[in-house]
């Protein structure tokens, strides 16, 4: 039994160690010019994300509760650049600019490849969305794991809650307003373990996805 | 007039069946739509007009007074066919008269004689009654075909410019024998002959019902499912006696539009309105190339599942688990599969590991809509959709409302959580809302109608400041809003599922 017990023990070594040097396959990229034009399917590929904060719970109740705490100033409201750092309890977090290769921003390849916990943790992500003009009866539709809430130019328009997978236009906001120039679009993503991910996109008053904006990380886009 | 007033005096206490108010006929024509109003003719000079389709009441005679007429409406004329025997049968004809309008109110209201346009001598086989009429939505060619018990059903092609017999040196063509009260339409590709099979005119004793056949030609040969031939007798069943109602007949399809199709008929007995026979409208449904009778929603509690998605209409509120909430188990965790339904494994217990899939060991019995709706927030609420967890934020009551109106075939309904008197509602804007409780607004109404592949199109009677008639529509997996009817998607069509 001895014997046997030290082959498992070897072999949870090795595969910890394996486990240690693997990089995760980053979906992620640096953001290498102004603007992105979103593609055919119209998702939101360019971000800025602020290191996970610690959380707990995806009931409806307690994220309604994560989201209504302050943890920085002025969250709801501020556009951060990449690089920023912010003070959330003795912790330092930096915000990042990406940009993602899919319809999808994967939390999980982020915050793993900063060596940050990725369970039990609360991402903020914003970017803003150009418009060439004023539009009406546009949504946002987005998708999250796990459960998530969503601000357009500052008001709340969606969120959808508990222990879930990232569904292409799971949530969707009532008809809003674009305003003709930039429009910021602000998400807090709380996942509770594994995998975490998130989509967006606007969709049209005919529910297609919405042509002729573009994405960019600063508000002089104007 | 006896069975209208037996009709009316029933319908106190029987509300969602056949149509409402005075609905007595026997071989109710085609429905008709004409100036917003709908009406219908039946043997005998019967007459019956509808503002919207649900509540009837008598309608003013035509000139004719025969059996069965029929009624289809071509550019800006009205033809009605109406039948007589005219000696002993099988001798009888059938005329057509026209008019620019059915309101009796209007000034162009005017009947012209079109003459005869079929009929049978008592000697040959057959006996011109029962007129149905198909404009080919193809080439735009008008058919009669007409016929009873004496002979054949048979088709006689008639002129769309004037409803007159196109050519009458043209012999009838024979489509099928022992039936009567038959009629035509057409649908993805082929062509149906529906006839009324059994005897009429005997009440709750009558074996009236409706079968159907297909062709690829207008004129034939029209065969069944098991590949008989209408003309030696066979045919589909498409509506049967059932429930409170015995000897369906006398089949008219009835095309709302965007998809929407219903269709007309008789019972020769509804038992719940003494006997009588009464006209019904109910939805037309299609499986595998042939027509199927379908039935006007009933009252119930449902779960309302978007077809798109696949996720379930509920009041946005922390759904409670039906039994309480419990931690998660392990993936996986435990050698064995959850017991039986009373096995008595005491709440939390069995092995470590086992936890949740051991279940609490008795029947968990369905959520207290009471005590759960205790944290819910008292005023307006929004909807939404989640995936269907028994939970009450997720089971609707339907309830027609009673003297709200209606559309062919059924009342207006109100839509309430189950339990509550949680209504949900239309709000400008075109979005949805539940609110604390039902007023009878128009924004509270609802229509429902079957669409051909059996699901269901909802329909607010109205929404705030809008004159736009839209449809319940999934427009996320989590979030149902109001938009356009698209009959070629899945958006707006939902189903309602015993909870």
């Amino acid at each position: 039994m001895k014997s046997r017990y030290r082959y498992y023990i070897a072999a949870l070594l090795l595969a910890v160690a394996f486990a240690s040097a693997q990089v995760a396959p980053s979906t992620l990229m640096p953001v290498a010019s102004p603007v992105r034009v979103p593609p055919a399917d119209g998702f939101l590929q360019r971000w800025l994300l602020l290191e996970p904060i610690a959380v707990s719970g995806l009931t409806e109740s307690a994220v309604r509760a994560t989201v209504s705490k302050e943890y920085f100033p002025n969250q709801l409201a501020v556009m951060p650049h990449d690089g920023d750092k912010v003070a959330v309890g003795d912790a330092q977090l930096s915000w990042h600019a990406v940009d993602t290769k899919n319809y999808n921003v994967n939390l999980y390849h982020f915050a793993h490849a900063l060596g940050k916990p990725t369970s039990d943790v609360l991402f903020w992500a914003v970017t803003i969305v150009n418009s060439p003009q004023e539009l009406h009866d546009v949504r946002l539709a987005i998708g999250s794991n796990a459960a998530s809430v969503w601000w357009v130019n500052g008001k709340e328009v969606v969120g959808i809650y508990g222990d879930r997978q990232t569904v292409i236009d799971d949530g969707v906001s009532r008809r809003l307003t674009l305003n003709k120039g930039p429009n910021v679009v602000r998400a807090a993503i709380i996942n509770g373990g594994g995998a975490t991910d998130f989509c967006a996109r606007f969709l049209d008053a005919s529910d297609k996805p919405l042509r002729g904006i573009t994405v960019s990380l600063v508000e002089a886009a104007k | 007039m006896k069975y209208a007033l037996l009709a009316t005096a029933l319908f106190v206490v029987s509300l969602a069946l056949a149509v409402d108010g005075q609905i007595g006929i026997h071989d109710p024509s085609t429905i008709v739509k004409c100036d917003g109003k709908f009406y219908t003719y039946g043997t005998g000079g019967s007459s019956l007009v509808s503002d919207d389709g649900w509540t009837w009441k008598r309608g003013t005679a035509l000139p004719r007074r025969g059996l069965a007429p029929d009624v289809i409406h071509i550019g800006d004329r009205y033809y009605v066919y109406v039948a007589a025997n005219i000696g002993a049968q099988p001798k009888a004809a059938i005329n057509m008269i026209s008019n620019k309008t059915l309101d009796p109110d209007s000034p162009d209201y005017k009947w012209e004689e079109g003459g005869v346009v079929a009929s049978s001598d008592g000697v040959e086989d057959a006996n011109a009654i029962d007129p149905g009429l198909f404009l080919d939505p193809n080439d735009g060619r008008l058919w009669l075909v007409y016929g009873s018990y004496f002979g054949y059903i048979r088709l006689v092609e008639l002129n769309p410019k004037t409803g007159k017999r196109l050519n009458p040196n043209d012999q009838p063509r024979n489509l099928a024998i022992n039936c009567e009260a038959s009629d035509m339409m057409y649908h993805e590709g082929w062509y149906y002959l529906l006839a009324t099979h059994g005897s009429c005119c005997r009440g709750a004793d009558s074996g009236y019902n409706i079968r159907v056949g297909r062709a690829k030609k207008v004129t034939g040969p029209f065969l069944d499912n098991d590949g008989i031939d209408m003309i030696q007798g066979g045919g589909k069943l498409f509506a049967g006696s059932g429930g409170r109602v015995i000897g369906p007949g006398h089949f008219g399809l009835l095309d709302l539009g965007e998809g929407v199709q219903k269709f007309s008929l008789h019972y020769e007995a509804d038992l719940d309105r003494g006997g009588a026979s009464v006209l019904d409208i109910r939805p037309l449904q299609w499986k595998d190339g042939w027509p199927v009778a379908g039935e006007n929603l009933k009252e119930g509690i449902f779960e309302i599942e978007s077809v798109r998605t696949g996720t379930a209409l509920e009041l946005a509120v922390e759904g409670m688990p039906v039994g309480g909430r419990r931690g998660r188990g392990g993936r996986g965790g435990g050698p064995g599969a959850a017991p039986g339904r009373g096995a008595g494994v005491a709440p939390g217990g069995g092995p470590a590991g086992r936890g949740i899939f051991e279940g609490q060991g008795t029947p968990i019995p369905p959520q207290d809509v009471v005590e759960v709706s205790k944290t819910w927030p008292a005023g307006n609420v929004d909807v939404r959709m989640a995936n269907y967890l028994c939970e009450a934020q997720q089971k609707w009551s339907i309830t027609a409302v009673p003297n709200a109106g209606g559309y062919p075939g059924s009342p207006y309904f109100r839509i309430t959580i189950a339990g509550t008197d949680r209504a949900l509602a239309a709000t400008e804007g075109a979005e949805l809302v539940v609110l604390p409780s039902f007023t009878g607004g128009p924004e509270q109404l609802w229509r429902m109608d079957q669409l051909g592949d059996g699901t269901w199109r909802i329909i607010p009677k109205s929404i705030p400041n809008s004159k736009e008639t839209l449809a319940l529509s999934a427009v996320g997996s989590s979030f149902a809003t109001l938009a356009k009817f698209d009959p070629k998607s899945e958006k707006q069509r939902w189903l309602f599922k015993a909870p």
